[in-house]
């Protein structure tokens, strides 16, 4: 990315985080809050996940014959099937279908599929006034938008906004105001536009192949006004969107109002096997009661491909076919809850799936306007219903668009710096742009770094480098970039005296990830006190990298070498029982999760099993007897502590055991709910995110601040670098308050 | 009645009162009645499925357009509910259901107490056929119509503002 864009890009950003930005951290915060609660509630939670995931599995997998089965129930139900290979494919044979019953208007219930088509515009230009009648929808026609969620499409909207919209287009008598009045204005609007609809138009959230059924989740009840009172029907839907049988509907029934809105259930769920049996209702003929004669209905499902076909033979894009379209990877964002849609979005789709969507169906191009908005921060992975894997998805659609690119025109500053290209490209020169290369190197420069400090950091901080590095690679100069430490951990692990426990039950490697190695050195020392006191035998051997720096640029053929030599480094002492201990979470999440997919068969195993978050070590020590006494406690009647848990530390279940860690040890501890703080990595360095990253930790600053805590604890290393920048303090790792010696406040 | 079916029952009631419904239970013979209580007029309805529940007089079936446009309540049968959501499944059928349900500010169902069953899986599993073999349609309809499109979260959107239940044994 070329300076003029990414400074391009941070003006967009900014624009959208004064103007949108407050309607929708309010609006997404109360869906991702409401869905928290909502799944507490469900005490099979997690077993319907499971089930949801193995129907979209096995469906997608089985897609070909459930389409012929759907398209055979549908035809013997007396309705047509149309297999649309794209959108203008689809958009000609709906126009025909309304030119055939001499359509001039139709009505339309809320449907991305439908604005993945641009089947409005479509129709539009035949003459067919199309009119969309969710309100949320209707708003943004009026306005002439675009949605900026997938499920309120007008979140970004106020309702002052929304009344100024109304008031001075429509004039009413009476000024609107109220959310009451709006709602009941565009009621009576909308009614007025149905009763003279020809056509109704909706979407369909599943299909059931065994019986022809669709179902629609709505709310407002315009989709059942949409399909009832002509008698015509339109329902357009990816081929995705078919299950084998009705029963396979109950779990998304109870799982998708949840993930999306928080709400328990919504109020209507369309269950419609049409054409449906229900009278038209023709306000033409306003006296004849609308019993008498045979009911006589058209129905068309109008299937659409779209590269949904070629997505399915894409192993890494896949997953995406079995997004539901709940909106839960949005609304529990950090990025999405600053920006919205309308940044973090593509053509039609927004949010972290949004990425595999527009990959699929528009191109990699599209796919990359956005596509860096995922910090991979992983929040969504839990969030999701049918568990897809998004923060991978944007990873593997990085390295696509990375491997497409043609790493800028400042190759010769790098040169020896930078990994080579990543794989053999397809396009340009397949190598990721410098910003990238630089943040996906961060190995080598914290070497450099280390051998140089502290020379390097005052280089690095000095007016004219920033400014360099600013220019050349768009790292922010408003950071002040990490401190390399001279005496890397590992240095001091092997020169210090022994101090361990002699012949200790327990040995474990402390992996010295780079963070721990070379900047935040002393929370890497106070991890060795804190296991020697607990009896633990710690080596902290020199180790590679995880591969975490350029998995997060989409660098997956360089991680991928990175996982390989790490485990190969770690072989012996696994072959010697240690265990794995790590401070960082992002990196305990690689060998985790993400080395799964960069080592083959199940190389990863072994590791995963054994490696163990650095808290969630201590918290297992204790549990079988080790002295707790050995650490420093809370002196008194107790102190308090805010804690900001990591991101994927949250994802992997882990941030329970550092509170219950700081909890016996008497400590007051209040965590905050932000999702990210927002540095996610090398995001909050890059000058085009700076300001957005600064947004969403502000979330998160001032619930810090809020606390009011004597100690303000956080284990990533982006946290703490973000909460130094907000509050001008940097925090400890929670090691840091425990381990023996420690000082309290 | 057994134990079952009155514990579904309560939790039904429970749960629908989340959602603003409340629940009247009457004896069959005292059915008429307690939907003649709850109906503003003027009214529409259809013919409820069962020999022993009547609609009151003042609540005409075989609606005109104009008559739906007017109506202020709508009465019609529920065929199942589902205790854990608060949940009516309302089909729609030749005689109106759907138009009668929808196009009301008030809307009235009629509900037998067997008919109430504890969560999804059970409703799917007894709606599964319907679908299969009658090629039956209908609403999973859950308290009011609702939005919060316009700033703030309102009830009755393009549906009833209030919902009712008269559940019989």
């Amino acid at each position: 990315m070329s300076l003029d864009s990414r400074e391009a890009k941070a003006a967009r950003i900014r624009h959208l985080l004064e103007t949108e930005g407050e309607a929708i951290a309010e609006n997404t915060r109360g869906f991702n809050q409401g869905r928290y609660d909502s799944v507490a509630d469900l005490a099979d939670y997690q077993e319907l996940r499971d089930e949801a995931r193995a129907i979209k599995e096995d469906a997608i997998e089985r897609l070909p014959e459930l389409i012929d089965e759907l398209t055979e129930r549908v035809e013997a139900n007396g309705g047509t099937v149309y297999i649309a290979e794209d959108a203008a494919d689809a958009n000609r044979y709906i126009a025909d279908v309304c030119e055939a019953v001499d359509a001039d208007r139709a009505v339309k219930s809320k449907s991305m599929t439908s604005e993945e088509i641009e089947v409005n515009e479509h129709l539009e230009s035949d003459g067919v006034d199309v009119v969309e009648t969710d309100l949320g929808e209707w708003v943004l026609q009026v306005a002439e938008e675009s949605p900026s969620h997938i499920v309120a499409p007008a979140i970004h909207r106020s309702r002052e906004s929304i009344a100024d919209l109304f008031n001075e287009r429509f004039d009413p008598e009476e000024p609107l105001e109220t959310a009451e009045e709006l709602t009941m204005f565009a009621r009576e609007q909308l009614l007025d536009r149905i009763k003279g609809a020809d056509v109704g138009m909706t979407g369909a959230n599943f299909l059931a192949a065994d019986s022809g059924t669709m179902l629609l989740v709505t709310s407002e009840g315009n989709a059942r006004k949409t399909v009832t009172v002509p008698d015509t029907h339109v329902a357009v839907a990816g081929v995705e969107k078919v299950v084998p049988s009705v029963e396979d509907f109950q779990p998304f029934v109870e799982l998708i109002g949840r993930s999306g809105t928080g709400q328990d259930i919504t109020s209507y769920i369309s269950l419609l096997t049409p054409p449906v049996d229900s009278p038209t209702v023709d306000f033409d003929d306003p006296d004849t009661p609308i019993t008498d004669g045979e009911v006589d209905r058209d129905f068309h499902l109008v299937l659409i491909d779209n590269g949904r076909m070629a997505m399915r033979e894409d192993d890494d894009l896949r997953e995406t076919l079995y997004c539901i379209r709940c909106s839960a990877c949005s609304n529990t964002c950090a990025n999405f809850q600053s920006v919205g849609g309308h940044a973090f979005g593509g053509e039609t789709y927004s949010g972290g799936i949004a990425t595999g969507w527009e990959a699929g169906i528009e191109g990699l191009d599209t796919a990359a306007e956005f596509n860096d908005l995922c910090t991979g921060c992983s929040r969504c992975v839990e969030a999701c219903p049918v568990k897809i894997d998004i923060p991978w998805i944007n990873t593997v659609v990085r390295d696509r668009v990375n491997r497409e690119g043609d790493g800028g025109n400042l190759d010769f500053l790098v040169d020896g710096l930078s990994p080579d290209a990543e794989g053999e490209g397809d396009g340009g020169d397949g190598t990721p742009d410098l910003q990238k290369r630089l943040f996906g190197n961060f190995e080598t420069l914290a070497k450099l770094g280390s051998a140089t400090a502290p020379l390097s950091n005052w280089a690095a901080n000095a007016g004219p480098s920033k400014r360099l590095l600013e220019r050349v690679a768009g790292v922010d100069s408003r950071r002040e970039l990490p401190p390399f430490r001279r005496e890397t951990l590992v240095d001091w692990a092997r020169q210090r005296e022994a101090s361990g426990p002699t012949d200790p039950d327990r040995r474990v490697v402390l992996y010295p990830d780079l963070y721990t190695n070379y900047t935040l050195v002393e929370r890497g020392k106070a991890a060795v006190r804190t296991l020697e006191a607990l009896g633990v035998g710690v080596e902290v051997p020199a180790m590679p990298g995880s591969g975490r720096p350029p998995l997060s640029q989409g660098m997956i053929a360089t991680a991928r070498e990175k996982a390989e030599s790490l485990t190969d480094a770690l072989d012996p002492y696994l072959d010697a029982n240690y265990d794995v201990v790590v401070v960082e979470p992002s990196d305990l999440a690689m060998f985790r999760e993400d080395y799964a997919k960069l080592l083959p068969d199940d190389g990863h195993e072994r590791l995963a099993a054994n490696s163990y978050e650095l808290l969630e070590y201590v918290y297992g020590l204790l549990e079988n007897g080790a002295d707790v006494e050995a650490l420093s406690g809370a002196s008194g009647d107790g102190e308090s502590v805010a804690y900001h848990s990591h991101c994927q530390q949250r994802t992997m279940r882990l941030e329970e055991h550092t509170l219950a860690v700081l909890t016996e040890l008497g400590y007051d501890v209040t965590t905050s709910d932000a999702e990210c703080c927002g540095m996610a990595g090398s995001f909050g360095y890059k000058e085009q995110y700076y300001e957005l990253a600064m947004d969403v930790g502000e979330n998160l600053g001032e619930q810090l601040e809020e606390a009011d805590a004597d100690h303000v604890l956080a284990s990533g290393t982006s946290c703490t670098e973000q909460i130094d920048d907000l509050l001008g303090d940097e925090p400890l790792h929670p090691v840091e308050l425990i381990a023996p010696g420690a000082p309290s406040k | 009645m057994t134990a079952a079916s009155t514990e579904a029952y309560d939790q039904f009631a429970a749960t629908a009162a989340g959602y603003g419904v409340e629940l009247t239970r009457v004896p069959a013979d005292e059915a008429t009645a307690a939907i003649a209580d709850l109906v503003a007029e003027p009214a529409v309805g259809t013919a409820l499925p069962w020999d022993d529940v009547d609609l009151p007089e003042n609540v005409p079936t075989d609606p005109t357009p104009a008559a739906l446009d007017s109506a202020v309540t709508g009465v019609t049968g529920a065929e199942l509910a589902v205790a854990d959501y608060g949940s009516v499944f309302l089909p729609g059928t030749p005689d109106g259901a759907e138009p009668v349900s929808l196009f009301v500010d008030r809307h009235v169902f009629v509900l037998r107490e067997r008919d109430v069953v504890p969560d999804m899986v059970a409703a799917f599993d007894r709606l599964g056929d319907r679908f299969r073999e009658d090629r039956a349609s209908g609403i999973l309809a859950t308290g009011p119509s609702a939005t919060a499109d316009m700033g703030a979260l309102v009830q009755g959107a393009h549906g009833p503002k209030a919902v009712y239940g008269v559940v019989v044994p």
